[in-house]
């Protein structure tokens, strides 16, 4: 019960400085993975260090690899998140379409944020996602199916709470996470794969192992394996509290708050999995595209494992909201 | 030495003045900015709502009360003189389109008319973007009228010519109510 109150304590400046702050250090992490794993594979495969002090070459080509990639999925990791769900630019010849370029311009005009370029994505799940480096450059991206299962004022609630998103800066921060996500896992797989027939060699087998060195390698070898489980639980922890807060946003934009948790329940019990949208992207979406079972258990280990807050917690917060606005 | 300190004082004391002079002035451009929003969207209005009259005119005989209603009170807000005069007038104008809007919805084959579908969403989202252009316009005018009154810009910005701009207020609880209506009538 106290979660949201805290969040609603944290007004959206704050957020945006939050959100800054965290992808500044979330992109110096995953730079600092990489050239931890590059330095695990110059001492252990190729043994660099043991005709004295070096330039390392794979952890060079690593950090210097790593930060090209985080530079370039700061920059580009709308158009990957875009491409990825198959996602076409919204034509406004459709009259549901232009229903939707209306309410996004009526809530851009509500928020004072810049028009977002509008994207629908061709599946038949009902969803939303926002995606872009700062508002300037943002994207608001939702599925067919959403359009054709919501009326007016409902699409209104979703478009408004992915706008907070917009302007809490938190789709800078989720898009990084996204691209990195993406990065990551496909990294890992072909690491461990390479492990696993590889074996260890040359390097290793030298004198200079000893206890640290086994205990360095025993490290190493938790954070590759690990890299892809501790991206997702990242991905799931900074997703989770930012959703009560924009749904808060939401409902102080359209003063609506009823609409939007109708929304909410008819996105839930739409429980068919959202095809086109894939999990390295699942955190960015309004309802966990995964579907249903995924968000309906509430308590500590479902707390943690699923990107997105119960539902019916969700939905009572906004409708408390309504009660209070009436009272 | 006294001479420098006085000098600094002075420095510190201009740059702040200036600061916040300059920050009144972009503040004041982001107010007018939302007032102009405002009056895009009623000029959008008033070119919209004969299209809409004429669409509708024929096949709504029965309602001919609320579609007279709306034609006397756009002419009545078209000819508005003041900002006062005009605010108040597009006040009557909005609830008489809300009545109007709330009536086509009840009518299923009014709302499929493939001329009438559209224009009633032109006009749904422009009484939108009004009513979010004016929630947008009282929350910046209100953060430059609070600023305008605390202490130290209170002492330097009414001999600099800057002045309080009003703010909307919702006259009758209707208006506030409108959204609930809305959503009744169309499940």
């Amino acid at each position: 019960m106290t979660e949201p109150f805290i969040l609603q304590a944290r007004n959206f400046y704050e957020q945006q400085a939050h959100n800054r702050r965290m992808t500044l250090v979330i992109m110096s992490g995953f730079v600092l993975l990489f050239g931890a794993i590059g330095l695990g594979i110059d001492y252990f495969y190729l043994g660099v260090f043991e005709e004295g002090f070096v330039l390392p070459p794979v952890s060079t080509i690593a950090v210097v690899m790593s930060i090209a990639f985080a530079v370039g999925c700061f920059n580009g990791g709308s158009s990957l998140v875009l491409k990825s769900t198959e996602a076409v630019q919204a034509d406004p010849i459709h009259p549901e379409n232009q229903r939707l370029l209306n309410i996004v311009r009526e809530i851009s005009l509500a928020s004072g944020l810049p028009v977002p370029r509008v994207y629908i994505i061709p599946d038949d799940d009902p969803n939303a996602f926002a995606t872009g480096k700062n508002p300037d450059t943002s994207s608001l991206a939702v599925t067919r199916g959403l359009l054709n299962v919501l009326d007016r004022d409902e699409l209104q609630g979703v478009v408004a709470h992915e706008m907070s998103h917009i302007r809490n800066y938190d789709i800078r921060l989720m898009t990084t996470v996204a691209a990195f996500v993406g990065i990551i896992v496909l990294l890992s797989d072909v690491m461990v794969r390479g492990l696993r027939f590889g074996g260890l060699s040359k390097g290793r087998r030298s004198k200079s192992g000893g206890s640290l060195g086994a205990l360095l390698f025993i490290l190493w070898i938790i954070v590759m394996i690990f890299a892809p489980l501790i991206t997702r639980i990242m991905a799931m922890m900074i997703s989770r509290k930012r959703e009560y807060l924009a749904d808060a946003s939401a409902a102080e934009l359209t003063r609506n708050p009823i609409a939007l948790a109708n929304a909410l329940s008819k996105l839930e019990n739409a429980s068919a999995p959202t095809k086109s949208i894939k999990q390295g992207v699942a955190h960015l979406c309004v309802v966990d595209p995964a579907g249903k079972s995924f968000n309906e258990k509430e308590g500590f280990w479902a707390e943690l494992f699923s990107t997105h807050p119960p539902m019916q917690k969700r939905i009572m917060y906004l409708k408390s909201m309504a009660y209070q606005k009436s009272g | 030495m006294f001479f420098f300190l006085l000098l600094a004082l002075v420095i510190i004391l201009a740059a702040f003045a200036i600061g916040g002079y300059n920050s009144l002035i972009q503040i004041r451009n982001q107010v007018r900015n939302a007032w102009k929003q405002i009056d895009i969207q009623l000029k959008r209005r008033h070119d919209l709502i004969p299209n809409l009259v004429n669409a509708v005119k024929g096949q709504m005989e029965f309602e001919k009360g609320t579609l007279e209603r709306v034609i006397q009170a756009r002419a009545a807000a078209v000819g508005a003189h003041s900002i006062p005069d005009s605010m108040a007038k597009e006040d009557v104008l909005s609830s008489a389109l809300s009545k109007l809007l709330a009536v086509v919805e009840n009518y299923p084959t009014l709302k499929a008319n493939e001329s009438v579908g559209p224009l009633m969403e032109e006009l749904t989202t422009t009484e939108n973007q009004i009513s979010f252009a004016r929630q947008f316009y009282n929350d910046i005018t209100t953060k430059y009228n609070t600023k305008l009154e605390i202490f130290p810009t209170n002492l330097f910005a009414s001999s600099f010519g800057f002045k309080m701009f009003p703010l909307f207020t919702i006259k009758d609880a209707g208006e506030r109510e409108t959204p609930t209506v809305d959503l009744s009538l169309k499940n």
